[in-house]
């Protein structure tokens, strides 16, 4: 490879071409390496009323009532991120980015985040709500611009239960996924991620090359406390603010939400008298045959 | 010394016995408990100390000589273990049951015994009765038939709500007819511009709580037995709680209550503010049913706000926390909701005996805090919360410490301070100890104590530090005499010299009733003694508990 310092060096010979080939590899060996040694992880964390709280549904049956409930990071993304950061602990990463979409007071959640130990966040502002397609295309936008090695989501936000955000996202980017993690191990030669993955007849195991898209189920780990030491190291970590026209993105949704309501009451139970009278309630009423 | 212990001995042999034989006590005497625990006042005032060391041996000597009918407990307590049955009050028979059964209904007149045994025996399985009947009223109106019932038949009864109490309030000694609220827990009224709660006595604490979630209001009171104790039970013991330091007392917030004596007296109100008059509710709050039985009662709840966020910290020492303990109070001022404190045995404890707990700081230390803010402004709060945490961590003051992001994560925190006596439960025997003392005395009494016991057990000492309230709980593999001589009335003692209380929020019961002395004057208590003649002039409500009993040898 006659690289321009080689020239500049002026009287020194060239290298014999045993060694420019070790050196090719040494250097390509080491660009790789480099590459996964600096490998970014991203992750998405949401802001959603906490898990504890008892909700109501507006009287207008427009949605869940958020004024004035406690709001906190969904649990999780929490488990998503507490993920992302063992990895960079273990040396397989070197930057966590947390990334959050929606309204000012996001930035809290991503403070959580930095305050877990996240490096940097970036804050999509934008006041309307999205479904989990829009989500999907700004995350995609991000991942063009940033470069990830893996993108953790948490499998399902608490408020909506869509468990569609992490999927989407893959497939708009043509990455793999694995979802509903319960185990992640990296194998640092060979680039890929061993995920078991928890589904209905038990584990599965799948072996996925990165870059991919992998969302957490509850029993991947336990999130750690944010600790004074790393909020006060948080104040300082930087949160880029962007919107959806700096990502170019095109928000406009194909669903509309018409109305939410409660589930209806549980009714109480009715003693009936004769055998003949429970025959007629599960015929006429229960519609049982 | 041993010559004065000798006298002492030979003193109370002939005092003590005298006082047994001669129920009537020469009112020129000191006062002399049966029980053998002798507290002497002399005219300055000044407290002597009681011959501990003889306390075994009168065991055993009136246990030979006399023997009288005498309850022994369980374990080797000090002064509870002598009580005996006062001869005045009647046995149970079957005209009285059937004159219940009357009353209540059959199914209200418990005699299984079962269920009885369950009744008999407090929370810590520390105090067990041998009642025979138990019985439900549904309304004042019962609770009022029965009272008149047994007061003109000298029966004796114990009021019992959730049976949660600590020092053997709430479970008969001997044979009382137990009297449980547990069918009266209706909520009555609830005022959603005052917040003012009228319910009945039996209704479970957290069912509250949960009520008044669902209309945004909280119950102005918190501890770790809310899932079973009733709010009849808590105002009757002027229970303390996590939330007291915000909130303040059952004697500001409860508004009125209604008690039965045979007599209803109907005092219930829902105004927050009424001089007319002695305000009586005073006496029953605090009573511990032995002024009458609180039936009804009205709650001045407060109204829920949204920002609630707990850290969890962890100092070197004690000096640490009581400046930790300022600076919140300075920085956080109206915010600031609840500050307790465990030490390093505690936490220990807690995560040796009980599932799914961990330390929320990686580091172990001396000493851990919780302190609680709850506010309108979430932002805010939080701001000023973090602030006053790193202002704290520069200064040096904590070591190490987490916040709570979610609710989640804030009763993690509040497990471990809620489990310490759970964890004490499972640990084997526990001697428990709830002193009001200065802030800065506040654990001297434990290191005091753990000098003195050396090997022999395991002190523990925690509480609310925001109030002044300590819990110390001495943990050992089993109950034994030796270990009980050498706390008692050492503790007492010791804070008795710090003007401190020896019944911060626990109350007295059977306990410490004996040793009232230590915290109140001998004319304090004489007046205590008059009100409870005026207001129970046969002693059925709830006998042997609250004051000495050789005030009521009659």
């Amino acid at each position: 490879m006659n690289t321009p310092s080689l020239f500049i060096s002026g009287g020194l010979n060239l290298p014999p071409p045993e060694i420019k080939i070790c050196f090719c590899s040494l250097f390509f060996y080491f660009f790789s390496f480099c590459c996964y040694r600096a490998m970014k992880i991203l992750v998405a964390v949401k802001r959603v009323v906490d898990y504890a709280v008892k909700i109501r549904v507006k009287p207008d049956k427009t949605g869940v009532d958020t004024q004035n409930v406690k709001m906190s990071m969904n649990p999780f993304c929490e488990i998503a991120l507490e993920e992302a950061l063992r990895i960079r602990e273990a040396g397989f990463a070197k930057e966590v980015v947390a990334v959050s979409i929606g309204p000012s007071q996001c930035v809290d959640t991503l403070r959580t985040g930095l305050a877990m130990g996240a490096d940097r966040g970036i804050h999509v502002e934008t006041n309307s709500s999205f479904l989990p397609l829009t989500i999907a295309k700004i995350l995609k936008s991000l991942a063009e611009v940033e470069n990830p090695g893996l993108i953790f989501l948490g499998k399902q936000a608490i408020d909506d239960d869509c468990n569609q955000t992490g999927q989407m996202v893959a497939a708009l980017l043509g990455w793999p996924q694995a979802t509903f993690a319960s185990k992640v191990v990296l194998d640092k030669d060979k680039h890929v991620a061993t995920v078991d993955r928890e589904v209905d007849g038990g584990l599965e195991t799948l072996c996925v090359e990165l870059p991919a898209v992998i969302t957490t189920d509850l029993r991947l780990n336990q999130p750690r406390y944010a600790s004074l030491p790393n909020i006060m190291k948080a104040k300082s970590k930087p949160i880029k603010k962007m919107t959806v026209q700096d990502l170019k993105v095109d928000v406009k949704s194909d669903i509309e939400i018409l109305e939410v309501t409660e589930p209806p009451k549980r009714k109480s139970g009715v003693m009936v008298s004769s055998v003949d009278e429970l025959i007629d309630k599960l015929r006429n009423e229960a519609h049982v045959f | 010394m041993m010559m004065q212990r000798l006298r002492r001995s030979e003193e109370f042999i002939r005092f003590g016995c005298e006082s047994l034989i001669n129920l009537r006590p020469n009112k020129n005497s000191v006062p002399r408990s049966v029980s053998g625990f002798v507290t002497h006042y002399d005219t300055k005032g000044k407290l002597f100390e009681s011959n501990v060391g003889n306390h075994y041996n009168t065991h055993r000597c009136l246990g030979r000589n006399l023997g009288m009918l005498q309850q022994y407990k369980c374990f080797g307590s000090s002064s509870a273990s002598q009580i005996e049955r006062k001869p005045l009050f009647s046995s149970l028979d079957s005209k009285d049951v059937s004159s219940f059964k009357e009353i209540l209904g059959d199914k209200n007149v418990v005699e299984d015994e079962e269920r009885l045994e369950t009744a008999n025996t407090d929370w810590m399985k520390k105090y067990k009765g041998s009642s025979k009947l138990m019985l439900l009223p549904k309304n004042t109106e019962e609770v009022s038939q029965i009272l008149q019932y047994c007061d003109s038949r000298r029966l004796a009864v114990v009021p019992q709500g959730g049976n949660t109490g600590l020092v053997g309030g709430s479970v008969p000694v001997f044979d009382e007819v137990i009297i449980n609220v547990g069918l009266m827990n209706k909520v009555l009224a609830f005022d959603e511009v005052s917040g003012v709660l009228v319910c009945e006595a039996g209704c479970i604490l957290e069912n509250l709580a949960t009520f008044l979630d669902t209309k945004g209001f909280i119950m102005p009171l918190d501890l770790g037995a809310k899932g079973s104790c009733h709010i009849g039970g808590n105002v009757s013991t002027n229970a303390g709680g996590l939330r007291l330091i915000r909130y303040g007392s059952l004697h500001g917030t409860v508004l009125e209550a209604v008690t039965a004596n045979g007599n209803v007296l109907d005092m219930l109100g829902t105004l927050r503010k009424d001089n007319t008059g002695y305000d009586l509710k005073h006496l029953f709050i605090g009573s511990e049913g032995s002024l009458g039985i609180v039936t009804k009662v009205s709650i001045l709840t407060q109204p829920k706000l949204s920002s609630v966020n707990l850290a969890f910290i962890a100092c070197k020492d004690y000096l640490s926390c009581q400046k930790i303990l300022v600076e919140a109070k300075k920085n956080l001022g109206e915010i600031l909701s609840a500050f307790e404190f465990l030490d390093n045995n505690s936490m220990d404890l807690v995560l040796n005996h009980l599932d799914g707990v961990r330390n929320p700081v990686s580091s172990t230390e001396n000493f851990y805090i919780l302190i609680e803010t709850t506010g309108s402004d979430e932002t805010n709060d939080r701001e000023k919360l973090e602030a006053f945490l790193l202002k704290s961590l520069e200064k040096g003051l904590v070591s190490d410490g987490v916040i709570a992001q979610d609710i989640n994560q804030a009763s993690s925190f509040w497990r471990i301070r809620e489990g310490i006596t759970e964890a004490l439960q499972k640990a084997g025997a526990v001697y428990k100890y709830d002193l009001s003392l200065p802030v800065e005395e506040i654990y001297n009494i434990v290191n005091d104590l753990r000098r003195r016991l050396g090997e022999l057990a395991n002190v523990m000492g925690y509480g609310h530090l925001g109030d002044g309230n300590l819990h110390l709980n001495i943990s050992a593999a089993d109950y034994n005499d030796k270990l009980i001589g050498l706390i008692e009335p050492y503790v007492y003692e010791w804070t008795s010299k710090h003007r401190g209380s020896i019944s911060a929020e626990h109350g007295l019961g059977v306990m410490k009733a004996n040793e009232i002395f230590y915290s109140k004057s001998p004319e304090t208590v004489a007046i205590m003694a008059s009100i409870k003649k005026l207001l129970d002039p046969k002693g059925i409500l709830n006998p042997y508990k609250v004051l000495p009993h050789s005030l009521f040898s009659h």
